[in-house]
């Protein structure tokens, strides 16, 4: 259940204006696939309002109404117009908008890494300390045991995949920190991807994984 | 700002933002306007509406300060009513410049801000959905996003409302989100019967703009307590909305 406490919490910073970029875009990007995040993000975003109304009010400068109705055009919702079409996709992956507008269209056309056999990432760029990258399980695989010196973020866009702490499939965030030592395996027919951002390098734990550490590079 | 930490984005001290900087030297003829404020007309009448029992609650009683906000924005959507936009600038600027200020602006870059997003009201306004949200809620809403804009010039990864991708809620789900975002005056109510110690870590996580583990800092607290009471803060304001919607 402490899982599901993280996540609010997540949600809670989203609604305040909280979280830097390689977070908002993993709450965003959850959000588009999670009704029930969604209405929590309102009720705080409500809570918001709220807040705004019962503020102790500081007296604005004198004349800035003027000044404001000065630049107001009439031309109507013109400057708010439609966005641009950068998040149509043509791949065939149905992927949140706001996770389109930093991987483009196609996925194919990323840099894709081999880790092992049936797993493949690409990293992609972000502002920030963080990294964020694409993971790509191949149904039945698993990735070598590991924990992690940071903490992670790993949102699963398509398929599923499940660890000693239960099963994660489409629009569900798993957040990991050093108390997690845990082996993913992707599970079901579909090949798993996951939306992975990690604020410090991952550690292999396994006994051949430790072998590879050094060959492990978020750097 | 410690780097690759999910950091939390903050006015003052280690981020000097250029924009910000130049929004004070512009303004900087107007910072002594931090005296306590009353805006005219809304929140004086606002005042006696909640000082008995919930308004709007009986018939023929004044309207919800929350309806009459939306009707506000009625006007300004539909007819562009800048008399009607005047109304909501009275009422949102000296809150949003107070909200501004309590995450850490400085005076003028406040002042600009708010003017901002007064506007981005304006440019908004047909969006505006009375269905989804309360006018507070989507001005909060605005505000936060102009700041954090103003902050990080680079990409804000944002919900899409319109994304094909959006996984659609429930009908029931719908319909109670309708019953939540048309209760602010509920809402408000509720934020009343929080004991003081709840308030103040909700206030803190909304108008200090601290991760979590700061507002531990800044209370004093264990993280852990801080956490503890923001998650009874948030339960109780869940039931006591329940209770004032039963009661209505």
């Amino acid at each position: 259940m402490t899982e599901k406490i993280e996540t609010d919490e997540l949600l809670l910073s989203y609604a305040t204006g909280g979280l830097d970029e390689a977070m908002s875009l993993v709450i965003a990007s959850h959000l588009t696939l999670s009704p029930e995040s969604r209405a929590r993000v309102a009720e705080y975003e409500a809570l918001g309002g709220a807040m705004i109304e019962d503020i102790e009010p500081v007296e604005v400068s004198q004349g800035a109404l003027d000044s404001v109705l000065a630049q107001l055009d009439d031309d109507d919702d013109a400057p708010e117009a439609a966005k641009p079409a950068e998040t149509a996709a043509s791949d065939g992956h149905s992927l949140p908008a706001p996770l389109r507008r930093y991987i483009g269209p196609d996925i194919e056309k990323l840099r894709w890494k081999r880790l092992m056999p049936g797993v493949r990432e690409a990293e992609f760029a972000i502002d920030g300390g963080a990294r964020a990258r694409l993971m790509r399980i191949e149904s039945g695989v698993a990735v070598p045991k590991h924990s992690h010196r940071g903490r992670e973020a790993t949102l699963v866009l398509e398929g599923a995949y499940s660890d000693a702490t239960g099963l994660y499939d489409r629009g569900k965030l798993q957040l990991a920190d050093a108390a997690l030592d845990h082996q993913p395996a992707a599970t079901g027919e579909e090949a798993c991807l996951c939306l992975v951002v990690t604020d410090a390098p991952i550690r292999l734990t396994g006994k051949l994984g430790r072998l590879l550490n050094p060959l492990i590079k978020y750097q | 700002m410690k780097k690759g930490k999910f950091e939390v984005i903050r006015f003052p001290g280690a981020r000097v933002d250029p924009v910000m900087e130049q929004a004070v030297e512009v303004q900087s003829g107007s910072t002594t306007a931090q005296r306590r404020y009353r805006p005219p007309r809304l929140a004086a009448k606002r005042k006696m509406d909640f000082d008995g029992r919930m308004a709007g609650s009986h018939p023929g009683e004044a309207k919800a300060p929350s309806d009459e906000l939306a009707d506000l924005m009625a006007r300004v959507a539909e007819n562009r009513d800048r008399a009607a936009f005047a109304e909501l600038f009275d009422h949102f600027a000296p809150r949003l410049k107070a909200y501004l200020l309590r995450l850490g602006a400085e005076s003028g870059a406040a002042e600009e801000l708010t003017q901002e997003a007064m506007i981005m009201v304006w440019r908004k306004a047909a969006t505006f959905d009375p269905a989804q949200a309360g006018v507070s809620t989507w001005v909060f809403r605005i505000a936060r996003n102009k700041r954090i804009d103003a902050l990080r010039r680079e990409k804000r990864p944002e919900l899409d409302p319109e994304d094909p991708a959006l996984v659609p809620e429930s009908p029931e789900e719908a319909d109670r989100a309708v019953e939540r975002n048309q209760s602010e005056d509920r809402l408000r109510a509720a934020l009343k019967t929080l004991p003081e110690e709840q308030a103040e870590v909700v206030r803190l996580a909304y108008f200090e703009d601290l991760a979590h583990g700061a507002v531990a800092e800044a209370t004093g607290l264990p993280l852990g307590t801080v956490k503890s009471r923001l998650r009874l803060a948030m339960a109780r304001l869940r039931s006591a909305m329940q209770e004032i919607a039963e009661d209505d």
